[in-house]
């Protein structure tokens, strides 16, 4: 584990990124993620990797799939409306079984919306996203740390499932500086010799990489085993974080990433003050933690879902509550972040 | 302890730094630390502000609408973030600026003369490092030391120049609120 | 018995699916003969595109792979970056290449990307069933031009070649034509020339193939070979345009 250096999201889940070993990355500039092909730009020469500005978002992701087809680490960014012309190229990868991972630094939308922090791409980000029927796996971090973190999940997952993998942070985990540790070695990739293009050695069948299946029985079963995959992704990969939530409360809330952090400084004032709240925070949008906030929303009267858009995963947390207990969504559009105060004062009504 | 400082002033003044230096030496002294800058249209010349918290627990909200410690640089800043400031707080304005001043009970204000004293090493852009030196003082959030040492650390070898007037600077503005307070 | 003809090694066993009288599997079997002859069937990544072409990653014997529509040049830039000992070539149409494409293409020609692209010119789109392409020519039908393209509302037809010829740096950018045996071993020329200079790292390298569709066109095979020639080499002239290796010998 190496020092402790201040650094802002976008920088810091660059570096991870090369450090786990991707040297292949291609993006367009938008903010607020220039930071990430900044750094990028001047880190990749100096490690002897490849940071492309490309003429578009669309090419950039299809310059990732061409280098992800040859079995490399590649690796792309972007903020929301970029985020929407990736994602053709995120459904051929996802068709084709190739690893790749995206970052996704939200912004506010629709249309061109603004470069405030946003979470509204959720629907897009958790439903594909893009055409056709698939899902990729998406990481949503709290800090910067954690944004950090996740590049090299996101390879490892990406590696082991050969799908692409969202990272889905927002404009204030991008912007924010916060200290950050990275490992030593993130541990070695997977062996890609058996589908990757171009390094055949000797190797007597050539390699195809392809996502049309003109016949509707061999999509049907293409798709199907994509679904397998799905299935397998579902059972080991969800990943959730619980807080205050044997501390018997009655409203249980829940959030992710940076609405995630306020609500828990909420949480804390408010255990002060003799009332308490608890908290589930999704860490994978998808797969989502239906039974983890099934089983939290049991004990307790009331859950309410805090978000920064008009209420997107609020359909996900229904959907895990049932008719349990009831639910609220306290949403919010245009970027403005949820202040500590406006959840505490939101919560207390809900406690009166 | 939790100090919740919000830094402002016009872009290109400095806000942003004096609160990337007090939270890198919050961080190098082992404490949890937090910087969130307004970006975006703000970076061309208009307004630009940070919010930097230091503690001794993780911090959860980067976001606060309780300031412990202001510091203004100019008097938009302190007119829209003064009401802000909880009770027992400080504020710490640029009186070359801020033609107003300001009031409010409960709370410590002082006002220093950031632009004389920068002119006075040499260059107005040091300005920001006496309010630096000015803020350390106040709050104790940090150690003198610590920010002495890490801008030591940056500077030494690149460019020894900038250093010298920098540490200049911080012992000004540090001076300044210890005579101020006698 | 003497072996007169063969498939080449750049080419796989599988039947081709094109229409009669389609040039496809000659623009196909001069790329496998280049293939091998330069002896890179094992190094070379071949990128199949959306159009009548999308199945040649069936008929290619090198890897290959199938993109998305007009994304050729992106998909090989990256696999170029990741693989840099690899010759990589695209195998374009021309609604693929020169209308959703355009802006991969010009921008791949101007990193001077090491591939090569192979343009399949015949002034139409031959996949989706014969609707206007932006190289086809002034007054000729389409089922989306079907009184004809009126260039007052439509534009002229695009040249590609001349167009990227402007650029500075693309190292080596030919048109050809399919049109007769002499045009076809041209053609090969071209093609061999092209995975050559790949081979060697010099850059990006585009050969236009002015080619044929008989089924769209509504013209039997001969006839529409007769038709290209009279209407289409005069808007699409053959030649060189850009030849750095010449270029810089004849500098010498």
């Amino acid at each position: 584990m190496g020092e402790k250096i201040l650094m802002k999201g976008n920088e810091a889940v660059a570096e991870a990124a090369i450090r786990a070993g991707c040297r292949h990355y291609f993006a367009y500039p938008i903010t607020p993620q220039n930071e990430l092909i900044e750094y990028m730009a001047k880190r990749m020469p100096q490690v002897g990797g490849t940071c492309l500005q490309a003429e578009s978002e669309v090419a950039a992701i299809n310059m990732v799939l061409g280098a992800a087809a040859c079995g490399v680490r590649a690796m792309t960014s972007s903020s929301s409306p970029g985020i929407s012309l990736k994602q053709e190229g995120i459904s051929y990868i996802a068709a084709c079984r190739l690893p790749a991972v995206i970052i996704n630094v939200q912004r506010g939308g629709p249309g061109l919306g603004n470069i405030a922090p946003m979470q509204c791409d959720y629907f897009q980000a958790t439903r594909g996203g893009g055409h056709g029927d698939y899902y990729t796996p998406v990481l949503a971090p709290s800090s910067v740390q954690e944004f950090a973190d996740m590049a090299p999940e996101a390879f490892d997952l990406a590696e082991k499932y050969l799908t692409p993998v969202l990272i889905f942070a927002d404009g204030l985990l991008g912007q924010m500086m916060e200290p950050v540790t990275f490992e030593d070695d993130y541990g070695p990739q997977s062996d890609k010799s058996g589908w990757s293009l171009g390094c055949r050695k000797g190797r007597k069948n050539n390699h195809i990489i392809n996502s049309l299946f003109i016949d509707p029985y061999v999509l049907k079963e293409k798709t199907e085993e994509l679904f397998k995959v799905y299935d397998t992704i579902v059972k080991n990969e969800i990943r959730y974080e619980y807080y205050n939530v044997d501390a018997n409360p009655k409203i249980l809330v829940v959030a992710f990433g940076t609405v995630a952090r306020v609500v828990k400084t909420a949480i804390d004032e408010l255990k002060d003050q003799g009332l308490e709240v608890g908290l589930v925070r999704p860490i994978t949008l998808w797969p989502f933690p239906y039974k983890a906030v099934k089983e939290a929303a049991k004990k307790v009267e009331k859950v309410i879902t805090v978000e920064l858009n008009m209420g997107q995963m609020e359909q996900d947390v229904r959907l895990a509550v049932g008719d349990t207990c009831p639910t609220q969504v306290i949403g919010k559009a245009g970027g403005v972040v949820f202040t500590p105060m406006e959840v505490i004062s939101m919560l207390k009504e809900n406690l009166a | 302890m939790k100090q919740r400082i919000l830094c402002a002033g016009f872009g290109g003044q400095g806000a942003l730094l004096i609160g990337k230096l007090v939270v890198t030496a919050g961080m190098i002294e082992g404490k949890h630390v937090t910087w969130l800058p307004s970006y975006g249209p703000e970076m061309r010349g208009g307004t630009a502000n940070v919010m930097a918290v230091i503690s001794d627990k993780p911090v959860g909200s980067p976001i606060f609408t309780r300031i412990d410690t202001l510091v203004a640089l100019n008097q938009p800043s302190l007119d829209k973030f003064l009401p802000q400031v909880v009770e027992g707080g400080m504020v710490l304005f640029n009186s070359d600026l801020c033609d107003k001043g300001a009031s409010k009970n409960g709370i410590c204000i002082v006002g220093i003369p950031l632009n004389k004293f920068g002119e006075q090493v040499g260059d107005i852009k040091a300005s920001n490092m006496v309010a630096l030196g000015a803020l350390i003082e106040l709050t104790g959030c940090v150690e003198n030391k610590t920010v002495q040492d890490d801008l030591k650390h940056m500077l030494e070898k690149k460019n020894p120049t900038l250093l010298a007037r920098n540490l200049e600077a911080l012992e000004i503005g540090r001076k300044f609120v210890v005579e101020s307070a006698q | 018995m003497k072996i007169l003809a063969k498939r080449p090694k750049g080419l796989t066993d599988a039947r081709l699916t094109y229409c009669p009288g389609c040039l496809h599997g000659v623009a196909h079997r001069i790329i496998g003969e280049a293939m091998e002859e330069l002896d890179i069937v094992e190094k070379t990544i071949g990128i199949a595109p959306v159009g009548c072409s999308v199945f040649a990653y069936n008929f290619f014997a090198c890897d290959m792979i199938q993109v998305p529509h007009g994304r050729a040049p992106a998909v090989a830039t990256g696999m170029r970056r990741a693989q840099p000992d690899c010759v990589v070539f695209t195998y374009q149409g021309d609604g693929d290449l020169a209308a959703i494409g355009t802006a991969e293409t010009v921008h791949a020609a101007n990193r001077n990307e090491n591939i090569s692209i192979f343009f399949i010119n015949n002034a139409i789109y031959g996949m989706t069933g014969g609707q206007m392409a932006p190289t086809t020519l002034p007054n000729m039908r389409a089922t989306t031009a079907p009184y004809g393209r009126d260039v007052a509302d439509m534009g002229y037809p695009m040249r590609v070649c001349e167009m990227l010829a402007t650029l500075e740096t693309p190292y080596y950018i030919e048109r050809v034509s399919l049109l007769s045996p002499k045009d076809i071993l041209k053609a090969k020329k071209a093609v061999k020339k092209a995975l050559k200079y790949n081979k060697e790292k010099k850059g990006f390298c585009l050969v236009e193939m002015v080619s044929t569709c008989p089924t769209n066109w509504g013209l039997d095979p001969l006839a529409s070979i007769d038709w290209a020639k009279k209407n289409m080499l005069p808007v699409f002239p053959v030649g060189v345009f850009k030849d750095e290796a010449k270029r810089q010998e004849a500098s010498k």
